[in-house]
């Protein structure tokens, strides 16, 4: 008996998947623990091993295309045995609507065959009238066959007039015409996930924000002379990682940060875990670093790097970006004076952090050059308050502006 | 090499295989003493004797039903119809007995006859014997059809159709029987359910069979003296059809016009556009179009019968059509 595989929930977030490649054919034997297909989730792209063994008689969707949670994946089974059974009793619910790839050609149609779902392509076209050809050529060339002259009958756009379109918009022609075209680029699960997250909490969360300046004098001293302790390590600790470390003690003091909403509470975590907004291409992803409190300066900034360095390479697992109760989200490096971040939920706040500038300040009363960072807290307003919120940030600013001292002494 | 009458070719086919194959006969009106209504077969009589050669009385479905019961009893008869206007009266025994036997009875009686004859129009023979069967045999499971263009194709598919165990409906012309054409004097068979490109082209695809054949060639060379490169079809086998070779002509040329006897609805021009829109969508630049004999009962007047067939100027004017010129 053929065995249906499923897609499968790879995380708690995960709605749908998208089979990132095949590692099998149809056609190939498989056995259990086989590597079937990688599979990209909202958070990261998973390999995915084969529960079962057999012969792989279909697939549910091409490489590339997504299909929702528990869908039909594929079907394992012995050589020869009949999909078509299995697939009716499926109803095609759950499947994707992007045509499968039979592995034969299909049976003669039968009016009493189950409706097919076909996602018609989006039309780019709009009503223009176009040869089949003239509209498979026109896709291929990138040509908007709305901007094509046709000269078939009743204006159809033919062979000849994408054939010639290119012709003329590549000749001596005069008119200055832009030739770069608009391009589409479906969605991602990554940006899929950005946008629903940040829509969710921007539109749901009642954000408001909070400023403070802090003095980073004594932290680039302290940096300077942790490093140096450090160096024979071949370890170094960054700005970013001190600020971390920074927020994960005051969080101790200040556990209604640490907190998130829910419909008929606010939970206040127990855990202090930090999660840290990194840039990877097309997107951004937010690794956890757990019980940041606890781990010492230095054992966070080595896992802090080391996830970082995971996130580049789209190999963090689920349960790494897992369970975050506060973020800190640095664009520091950037330049960024100072800007505002979206709440990551479920966390209740998220600090975003500016760079480190060069000021004149007082200090003993005489005007030098002091060394300035801007912090912004984004608050739930719905957990925290404008009190709460300042009152940690006042924590974390004497933290900031001392950090050796409140390291070795808070935990 | 030398050049063979249609009818000869015919003749050799049948007699090549009677010779080997000494349960094959042949049956029809006039096939013996008279040699053939049309003389295919002249001699046959002379040297199988009237055992092998036999001529029936004038009653289609009684000497088809007869070829049925003989070829569930190990004989394998050839059915000469004069014309297949006049096998409409053996459409039962074609239809209801010859093509579902081997189903009917569970594969163990199969039914290896050729049945052949004039097919279609032949000049003022009006009405009712200007008609061609392809597309209302083709329609019936069980049953193969084949309708040759030339002497070679026409000895070579009646050798494989005598030797393949279902009926097989051998359609041929009596306007045909006096063609000429190249045939070798040694064996050859042709396979069934394979087409023949007779002309390769790159900017339109014709699709045809039959003694029409020559007017879609006639219409493909003036569209040649334009300087348009057409490439036509000779489908030999109407089924099994040769599907493939009709949707890869239209993958490379993009259009295709259809060129066949029969009348317009439900013909064999249908069928093929069915297939080409499923297998070739996307490679279509213009709606397929098709040139028939006109949807009326055939006239018998010169100068309508002149306009009711496809002829070379309804040919280009389709080709034109699909070329958008």
């Amino acid at each position: 008996m053929a065995e249906i595989i499923r897609m499968p929930k790879l995380s708690d977030t995960m709605t749908e998947g998208v089979v990132s490649e095949w590692h099998k054919n149809v056609g190939d034997s498989v056995k259990t623990g086989d590597l079937l297909a990688e599979i990209e989730t909202d958070k990261a792209n998973m390999e995915f091993e084969s529960p079962e063994e057999g012969v792989l008689l279909y697939v549910g969707l091409e490489a590339g295309a997504a299909a929702p949670v528990n869908s039909v994946l594929a079907i394992l089974g012995k050589k020869g045995e009949d999909v078509e059974a299995i697939l009716a009793a499926e109803g095609n619910g759950g499947g994707s609507s992007e045509a499968a790839p039979a592995p034969e050609e299909k049976k003669e149609e039968a009016p009493a065959a189950a409706p097919v779902a076909t996602s018609a392509p989006v039309a780019s076209d709009g009503s223009v009238k176009a040869s089949p050809l003239a509209k498979k050529m026109a896709a291929e060339k990138g040509i908007d066959l709305s901007a094509v002259q046709g000269t078939g009958p009743e204006g159809r756009v033919v062979k000849k007039d994408i054939e010639s379109f290119k012709g003329s918009a590549g000749g001596a022609r005069t008119v200055v015409q832009g030739n770069r075209q608009d391009e589409s680029v479906p969605h991602s699960m990554m940006r899929k996930t950005i946008a629903r997250r940040l829509s969710e909490s921007k539109f749901t969360a009642p954000h408001f924000y909070l400023t403070m300046d802090i003095d980073m004098d004594n932290a680039i001293r302290d940096r300077k002379a942790l490093n140096a302790a450090l160096e024979e390590d071949g370890r170094k600790v960054s700005f970013n990682d001190l600020v971390m470390k920074a927020c994960a003690l005051a969080l101790v003091k200040h556990p209604k940060v640490n907190s998130q909403w829910t419909d008929t509470h606010i939970v206040y975590k127990g855990d202090i875990n930090v999660g840290m907004a990194v840039a990877v291409q097309d997107g951004l992803v937010v690794p956890v670093i757990n019980h940041a409190d606890i781990l010492s300066i230095s054992d966070m900034s080595a896992e802090s790097k080391q996830l970082a360095g995971k996130a580049k390479e789209g190999k963090l697992q689920p349960a790494e970006m897992d369970g975050n109760t506060f973020t800190v989200s640095n664009l520091g490096m950037a330049g960024i004076e100072s800007f505002t971040s979206i709440i990551n939920s479920p966390s209740s706040c998220i600090m975003a952090v500016g760079a480190i500038r060069n000021e004149p300040v007082v200090k003993n009363g005489e005007i030098v050059v002091g060394n300035k960072m801007k912090v912004t807290l984004s608050c739930d307003h719905r957990a925290v308050d404008g009190a709460v919120g300042s009152d940690f940030l006042g924590t974390f600013k004497k933290i900031m502006e001392n950090p050796l001292v409140y390291f070795a002494t808070i935990n | 090499m030398r050049e063979i009458a249609f009818r000869q070719a015919l003749n050799e086919a049948m007699s090549e295989e009677m010779r080997t194959d000494k349960n094959i006969y042949l049956m029809g009106e006039e096939v013996a003493e008279y040699n053939g209504a049309y003389k295919v077969s002249k001699g046959m009589l002379d040297e199988f004797g009237p055992e092998r050669v036999i001529d029936s009385p004038i009653s289609e479905l009684g000497f088809a039903g007869i070829a049925v019961g003989a070829s569930m009893n190990g004989l394998r008869p050839i059915v000469e119809f004069m014309t297949w206007n006049f096998a409409i009266l053996a459409a039962d025994q074609i239809i209801n007995h010859a093509a579902k036997m081997l189903q009917m009875s569970g594969g163990q009686f199969n039914c290896p006859i050729v049945f052949r004859g004039g097919n279609g129009t032949a000049g003022q023979l009006a009405a009712t014997h200007s008609q061609s069967f392809e597309q209302m045999y083709s329609h019936i499971p069980g049953l193969k059809v084949i309708t040759p263009s030339n002497p070679y194709d026409a000895k070579g598919l009646l050798k494989s159709a005598i030797r393949d165990n279902d009926p097989v409906l051998f359609m041929e012309s009596e306007k045909m029987y006096g063609d000429k054409g190249e045939v070798p004097e040694e064996e050859y068979l042709i396979p069934i359910g394979k087409a023949n490109i007779v002309k390769e082209g790159t900017d339109c695809t014709i699709v045809t069979f039959g003694k029409i054949l020559k007017v879609a060639q006639a219409a493909a060379e003036e569209m040649e003296k334009e300087g348009h490169s057409i490439e036509v079809i000779d489908l030999r086998t109407i089924r099994p059809m040769d599907v493939e070779s009709i949707v890869n002509s239209v993958k490379k040329t993009n259009r295709l016009v259809v060129v066949e006897e029969s009348f317009p609805f439900g013909s064999i021009s249908t069928e093929i556009t069915y297939n080409v829109q499923k297998h070739a969508f996307d490679y279509l630049d213009a709606p397929v179009r098709r040139v028939t004999q006109s949807d009326t009962p055939f006239p018998f007047s010169p100068t309508l019968l002149e306009e009711a067939a496809p002829n070379v100027k309804n040919v280009i004017r389709a080709i034109k059509e699909v070329m958008y010129l």
